[in-house]
């Protein structure tokens, strides 16, 4: 679905990622790894094609990004940026509703099944009933899932997520988690995220990718890569590992000083 | 609202320091349109509605290009004047004024400097007006290059009107407010007008997902670079055209489509004619009233805008936040 050909990312004069020849297919949900700066957000911004990346090429259902159409690529993947600001008074609707813009960007106002669609995602995301609010009065984790729904609006068959469990209560991180493991095995849909709970991460996904930061990366099947002494190296800090009824839970090493 | 805005035009044409009483106006309209106006009437309606159709189109403009320049900047408290445009036409026409230049010269002069401050700005923030690298912070740059850019034509405007000579002082200050009185009916703000009107239509959609989404809009499948561009250079072109004939009128460019938010929502669709027409009809409204509130004599329309425009929009707010 997407593939990446010796890809090299680079902030300032730092090399984040070097040579990451990598691909995720459908059906598979990735999580990306990292400590802070480590690049995690540029990298998924380079797969979203808002960003070129320093040398490397991307490719998304086997065309390179930059030969897409925009308006095409829209309708191949969609991405959930970290934080947003919004300056203007538009209804929840109305930003459930722009997802659907590359349907019919030559259309002046949307159809009905645009509407239908869009509620159908904000049920998805318990949050039909924020629908004639102003994005500027909901809560952090209230627009957080405003925002996901505006992406399952977007019927893609690639989903980019950066941090969607941010502001999240406990209850709706587990609720929207299940959700995008759901679009992953059901609908074949392929997932990239990016989330800092390891715990939540390896429930989900099938796959990680681990950034270190200075180039190296290690990309793999979960049981491979979620392993508690390389998670521990790639995130700067010790990890311990329960086995709890089939899952794995990580736990931070208590420094012994 | 096309309808109330015909009614100022039309309200313009019967007011004045003489006036025309209502029974009078079907056969002036048609003397009018016969082309032979030999009543007092046509003749005064005449006079005074083109003097109105220039201000519609100057308001509209302005109105446009503010609406524009804040989807832009994605900051709401952006006007057409923002980004120097409007201190770029100061500089030429206070010059031009200063050099005892003719009426015509001082327009071209207006023009000349408008059109200079943009392409200047357009060439210092082409890059942030392109997506991708510049992210978020692109809009920023745009913003502070233009406010020193304006700061700069600024100082010039303040030096010449500290050199200039007592007699023609009062003609220059009256530019800077902007004054409709002499500002002849031309048809190129019309056709930038309808120009503008076209690309901002054919912009709506993206301009709003412009302003929901900012950079992000590119994963919608919007041209943002391509968009910031050409809402750039169109709203460029508005306040210059809206500039160099009337001058720097104040308020409409800010107020008229916030005022429009407030009464239709943030949708760019409904927003782009609805603060056209509301814009031309406010300016209209205004300028009749400079011309008539101490007639014989003339205000200049800038002092009236921001005059009636300020109360009505803080009572339009206060009574939204009850």
């Amino acid at each position: 679905m997407i593939s990446t050909h010796d890809l090299m990312l680079t902030a300032g004069k730092r090399t984040l990622v070097q040579g990451l020849t990598w691909s995720a297919h459908a059906g598979q949900c990735w999580s990306i790894i990292g400590r802070n700066g480590a690049g995690k957000s540029t990298l998924l911004r380079a797969l979203a094609g808002l960003q070129q990346p320093t040398a490397g090429t991307i490719a998304i259902a086997g065309r390179d990004v930059n030969d897409w159409p925009l308006e095409q690529l829209a309708r191949q993947r969609a991405f959930l940026a970290q934080s947003r600001h919004d300056a203007f008074a538009y209804s929840v609707m109305d930003s459930v509703l722009s997802a659907r813009h590359p349907y019919h960007a030559n259309r002046y106002w949307e159809g009905s099944d645009d509407h239908q669609i869009a509620m159908t995602s904000l049920a998805a995301m318990e949050v039909a009933d924020l629908a004639a609010r102003d994005v500027r009065t909901l809560s952090g984790g209230e627009r957080q899932r405003v925002a996901i729904a505006a992406l399952l609006a977007q019927e893609t068959p690639l989903l980019l997520l950066d941090e969607p469990a941010n502001a999240l209560d406990l209850s709706h991180q587990m609720s929207v988690m299940d959700l995008l493991a759901r679009l992953c095995r059901q609908q074949d849909k392929t997932v990239v995220m990016i989330g800092h709970d390891l715990n939540l991460a390896h429930r989900i996904s099938t796959h990680a990718l681990l950034l270190m930061g200075d180039g190296r990366w290690q990309a793999g099947a979960v049981e491979d890569t979620m392993q508690p002494a390389l998670l521990g190296n790639y995130l700067g800090h010790p990890l311990d590992m329960i086995e709890h009824g089939g899952r794995r839970i990580f736990i931070p090493k208590e420094n012994s000083a | 609202m096309l309808a109330f805005a015909v009614l100022t035009l039309l309200f313009a044409g019967m007011t004045g320091s003489i006036g025309v009483p209502l029974a009078d106006v079907p056969e002036a309209l048609r003397q009018l349109a016969s082309g032979h106006p030999d009543s007092l009437s046509a003749a005064l309606i005449d006079l005074r509605a083109s003097r109105a159709l220039v201000a519609f189109a100057t308001g509209g403009a302005l109105a446009l290009a503010g609406l524009m320049m804040q989807a832009l900047l994605r900051n709401p408290l952006a006007d057409p004047y923002i980004l120097g445009v409007s201190s770029g036409a100061s500089v030429g026409a206070l010059l031009a004024m200063l050099l005892m230049a003719s009426t015509l010269m001082v327009d071209a002069a207006a023009l000349l400097g408008a059109v200079g401050v943009a392409l200047l700005l357009y060439l210092l923030a082409r890059r942030d007006l392109r997506s991708g690298q510049a992210a978020e912070g692109g809009a920023a740059m745009l913003l502070l290059t233009g406010v020193i850019v304006s700061a700069l034509c600024g100082s010039l405007v303040t030096l010449m009107l500290s050199i200039a000579p007592e007699g023609r002082l009062r003609s220059m200050v009256f530019w800077m407010i902007g004054d409709l009185a002499g500002a002849p009916l031309r048809l190129a703000p019309w056709i930038v007008l309808v120009g503008a009107l076209l690309f901002a239509m054919k912009s709506a959609r993206a301009m709003n997902m412009l302003a929901l989404h900012a950079e992000a809009a590119v994963t919608l499948g919007v041209r943002v670079g391509a968009l910031r561009k050409g809402l750039f250079l169109v709203s460029a072109l508005l306040t210059a055209s809206a500039v160099t004939s009337a001058g720097a009128i104040g308020f409409v460019g800010l107020i008229v489509p916030h005022a429009c938010r407030f009464a239709f929502g943030p949708d760019h669709r409904v927003l782009i004619p609805a603060s056209i027409l509301s814009g031309g009809a406010f300016l209209v409204l205004c300028d009749t009233l400079a011309r008539t509130i101490v007639a014989p004599q003339q205000l200049p329309v800038g002092a009236i805008t921001a005059m009636i425009g300020a109360p009505v929009f803080l009572y339009q707010l206060h009574r939204l936040r009850k």
